[in-house]
């Protein structure tokens, strides 16, 4: 059986179209799999030879390298697939991959990019021998992010060429262009999805895994690659007429949906975008009142794209994500309508009924009252029940309750709901700010209490660099270094602690301990949130130290419940029951926001809910009542 | 042969950790061995620690990845509060499948306690797979069925789960208790 493809006056089914480019269509049973866009890119990379992937775990970027280790295992590849410390480590080594000769890519979350920007801005100069793919992952929305920023503005910053595929296939293919782009003008070439890309499922027809075939060369050249600022400006005149020439390559060409149509009007979309754009034209007719065009490459923008689009057409709508990238280079101010000038909504993702109505504007349509969207609400996320880090923030907060908390990027984000945090700025940045809080309450004479929290792969990230500082500016705070041997929030993937490999192989592992020595911090000690009361007699011989000698150090380790790989010794699951001593004061619900522990309406009281309960039996300390009680107590 | 729909494009919802992206994911791969061109969008991040988890699922010719206002032919909540997030996507007319111990009200649904089934058949995580199983069946003879029938499913599952038998027997099980649940409610 096969889907009924509608079939355009043009002669053109619209999906395919999008999804297939020139590929064969094909709908036998069970050749096509479902493949989500990040799989898809992993795919993209092993079916076009890449010999080295690195990257760093991040929503909505996380799922490609696991993909690719998959792949890689699954045939025995020769390749090597890799997290890395943070994104600037793991794009310089995919880089000087390049440099010797080999295919390879670097993948991370769009704020991943701006850790990475300093290699990123001088590889655009000194370009790339083997293909060099920089795959940055935005998030309209945000949905998981702390900004909606483009990286296709990175791109256009650092002069280098981006794609922007608008569904996980294109993704897959556009992985086989970028290396061609890369590899005939020596540059490196990002490829940009968004969430609705990465997160997005099809079914898409696989190719043949390529194994990589070349090997390693270097040819030395250091006025190329350790240019000093002289050969830097040549490099930079060579990289503006590389940008020229790709402005006008064939491949990577703007794409008309509706060839044929003869009007004034464009609506010119990039993205996932495009893909909405496709739909809704075709339900509303619009795709004959108006040319429908993709944009593939959004920088540089095809000059002769733009010169016919402004000399062809009077009215014209762009639809992008996030920033006005191509609306920016179009630069034709009354004629293009976009998010300069409002006709797009500046903040926030462009959802397939926003891009509806714009659309229908332009083409003087008139839109439909639509069910009204509510405006958000519902449960918020929370940490997971018998999560060791509710222990560790209830801790803190008990022991120090006027402290200043700073923390960071991970699961234990959620500490906000718990009121065990009041600054998260970016990875890394936990321990740099308590430094900072420290150093300017001290101008004034004052010592505040300072708990920084940071998870144990953030710490590796870019945590370590500001614990080296905060010692040597002689700061005094306690760092809380929430261990639980795994990065969390993105799917758990290993840290450097984990002794394991992205594709399972054991590789050497470091110890959070040793590093934190190794600063010439003198307090390091270990605890185990799970024992709540020697936990807290542990936070206050921390902070003893910190009066006057220091940064302080209290690893608090256990592993994550969800890990399924986790190798940490669990403790036995104690069953609890809220007894009549239970007055109703919703305390424990309030300050400690277990999922396992309810309101019961009727009874006004906390009830447990066994099904939902890890048995961690820290809820025994919280209850001021002493209500919550072990079962047999 | 039952009749199908050329097209389908359905919302599921739940709670982070209730396995809607597992649903989503089995019914996607139905369509896609039913013959549909098959297009899905998922929550991932922070939202799956416990947040509200939305998938869309768009099964024939269609490109967008997402299923606009008033467009779901059908919706399926895991948990009945995401009713009032999620009730805007449905069209008029669509059918609502919803887990929920008594009828969520305000609007017609199909509704079963999906958790109480769970808790009945002692697997406590398998109230997705009851749910399913449920939407199969009670939308089987509707003016427009479900795009896949309950061997589909059991099909893909086999091949999902295959040579982890005990798995699979469980999954079964639960999926089949939807699947009757629902047949005796329609009938
Ligand atoms: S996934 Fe792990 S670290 Fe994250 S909230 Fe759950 S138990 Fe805690
Ligand atoms: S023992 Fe208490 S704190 Fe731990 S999961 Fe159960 S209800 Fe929550």
């Amino acid at each position: 059986m096969s889907s009924v493809d509608i079939i355009f006056p043009t002669g053109l089914s619209y999906s395919f179209f999008i999804s297939n480019l020139g590929a064969k269509k094909d709908f036998f049973m069970n050749t096509r799999l479902l493949l989500i866009g990040n799989e898809a890119i992993a795919r993209g990379l092993v079916e076009n030879g890449c010999a080295m992937a690195l990257s760093y775990p991040g929503t909505p970027a996380s799922e490609i390298l696991p993909a690719v280790a998959k792949w890689r295992n699954e045939l025995n590849l020769c390749m090597h697939v890799r997290w890395a410390l943070n994104e600037k480590i793991a794009f310089e080594t995919a880089y000087a991959g390049s440099i010797a000769g080999l295919r390879t890519a670097v993948s991370m979350k769009q704020v991943g990019l701006n850790v990475a920007s300093d290699p990123f801005m001088s590889a655009a100069y000194m370009g790339v021998k083997g293909g060099f793919i920089v795959i940055s992952a935005d998030d309209p929305g945000p949905h998981s992010s702390q900004t909606e920023q483009d990286s296709r503005m990175m791109a256009m910053f650092a002069k280098v060429p981006v794609l922007d595929p608008c569904n996980a296939e294109q993704a897959r293919d556009f992985i086989a262009l970028a290396y061609e782009l890369s590899e005939a003008y020596e540059v490196p070439v990002m490829l940009r999805p968004t969430t609705r890309i990465c997160h997005g499922g099809q079914d898409i027809e696989l190719r043949e895994i390529k194994a990589p075939l070349r090997s390693a060369v270097l040819k030395r050249d250091p006025a190329r690659w350790a240019a000093t600022p002289k050969f830097r400006y040549a490099l930079h005149k060579s990289l503006n007429e590389k940008l020229s020439a790709i402005a006008a390559h064939a491949p990577t060409r703007p794409r008309l949906l509706n060839p044929g149509i003869k009007t004034s009007r464009a609506i010119v979309a990039s993205g996932v975008a495009f893909a909405h754009a496709v739909e809704i034209a075709a339900d509303s007719g619009i795709i004959e009142n108006a040319a429908v065009w993709q944009v593939i490459q959004p920088f540089p923008l095809h000059t002769d794209f733009m010169e016919n689009l402004l000399a062809e057409y009077t009215d014209i709508l762009v639809i992008e994500e996030s920033a006005p990238v191509i609306e920016m280079q179009l630069a034709a101010g009354h004629m293009v309508k976009g998010r300069m000038n409002g006709h797009i909504p500046q903040a926030g993702e462009l959802l397939p009924e926003i891009i509806e109505d714009a659309m229908k504007r332009f083409c003087g349509l008139s839109s439909k009252p639509r069910p009204q969207v509510p405006a958000t609400g519902g449960k918020r996320p929370c940490l997971c029940a018998g999560c060791s880090h509710r222990a560790s923030f209830f801790a803190i907060k008990k022991t120090f309750p006027d402290a200043i908390y700073t923390s960071d990027i991970g699961c234990y984000t959620l500490g906000l709901n718990l009121g065990a945090i009041d600054t998260v700025l970016c990875m890394g940045a936990s321990i740099s700010q308590a430094s900072g809080f420290y150093q300017a309450f001290k101008l004034g004479g004052t010592q505040k209490d300072i708990v920084a929290t940071i998870g144990d792969s953030t710490f590796f990230h870019s945590g370590a660099a500001a614990l080296m500082d905060a010692v040597v500016q002689d700061s005094r705070f306690i760092l809380v270094v929430l261990d639980n041997s795994t990065t969390a929030m993105t799917g758990n993937q290993p840290t450097p602690a984990s002794g394991l490999d992205a594709c399972g192989n054991a590789v050497p592992e470091l110890s959070i301990e040793d590093i934190v020595k190794g600063c010439k911090v003198e307090f390091c000690r270990v605890g185990d949130p799970y024992d709540l009361p020697g936990f807290i007699d542990l936070l206050k011989e921390a902070h003893s130290h910190t009066k006057d000698m220091g940064v302080a150090v209290v690893i608090a380790r256990y592993p994550c419940l969800v890990d399924k790989k986790s190798n940490g010794a669990l403790h036995e699951r104690i069953d609890m029951y809220v007894s009549d001593l239970c007055n109703g004061c919703g305390y424990c619900i309030k300050q400690f926001e277990c999922p396992a522990i309810e309101h019961d309406a009727p009874s006004g009281k906390a009830v447990i809910n066994a099904e939902a309960c890890s048995g961690c039996a820290i809820c025994a300390h919280v209850c001021p009542q002493g209500a919550i009680k072990k079962v047999g107590e | 042969m039952m009749s199908v729909p050329e097209k389908q494009q359905i919302v599921l919802s739940g709670l982070g950790g209730q396995g809607i992206l597992f649903i989503t994911r089995l019914l996607a791969e139905a369509a896609i061995y039913r013959g549909y061109r098959t297009l899905t969008s998922e929550t991932h991040g922070m939202a799956q620690r416990g947040g509200v988890v939305v998938s869309h699922l768009k099964a024939g010719d269609f490109s967008s990845p997402l299923v606009r206002p008033g467009m779901a032919d059908i919706l399926i909540l895991l948990h009945r509060d995401n009713l009032i997030q999620q009730g805007h996507y449905l069209r008029p007319g669509g059918d609502l499948i919803v887990n929920s111990p008594s009828s969520p009200g305000t609007i017609e649904s199909f509704w079963m306690d999906a958790d109480a089934a769970a808790r009945e058949i002692h697997q406590k995580r398998s109230a997705n797979l009851i749910l399913a199983g449920f939407a199969v069946s009670v939308l089987k003879n509707n003016a427009r069925p479900f795009f896949c029938g309950a061997d589909d499913i059991r099909a893909i599952l086999s091949r999902k789960l295959s040579g982890k038998n005990n798995l699979l027997a469980s999954a079964l099980a639960a999926f089949d208790f939807g699947v009757r649940y629902g047949e005796r409610k329609t009938r």
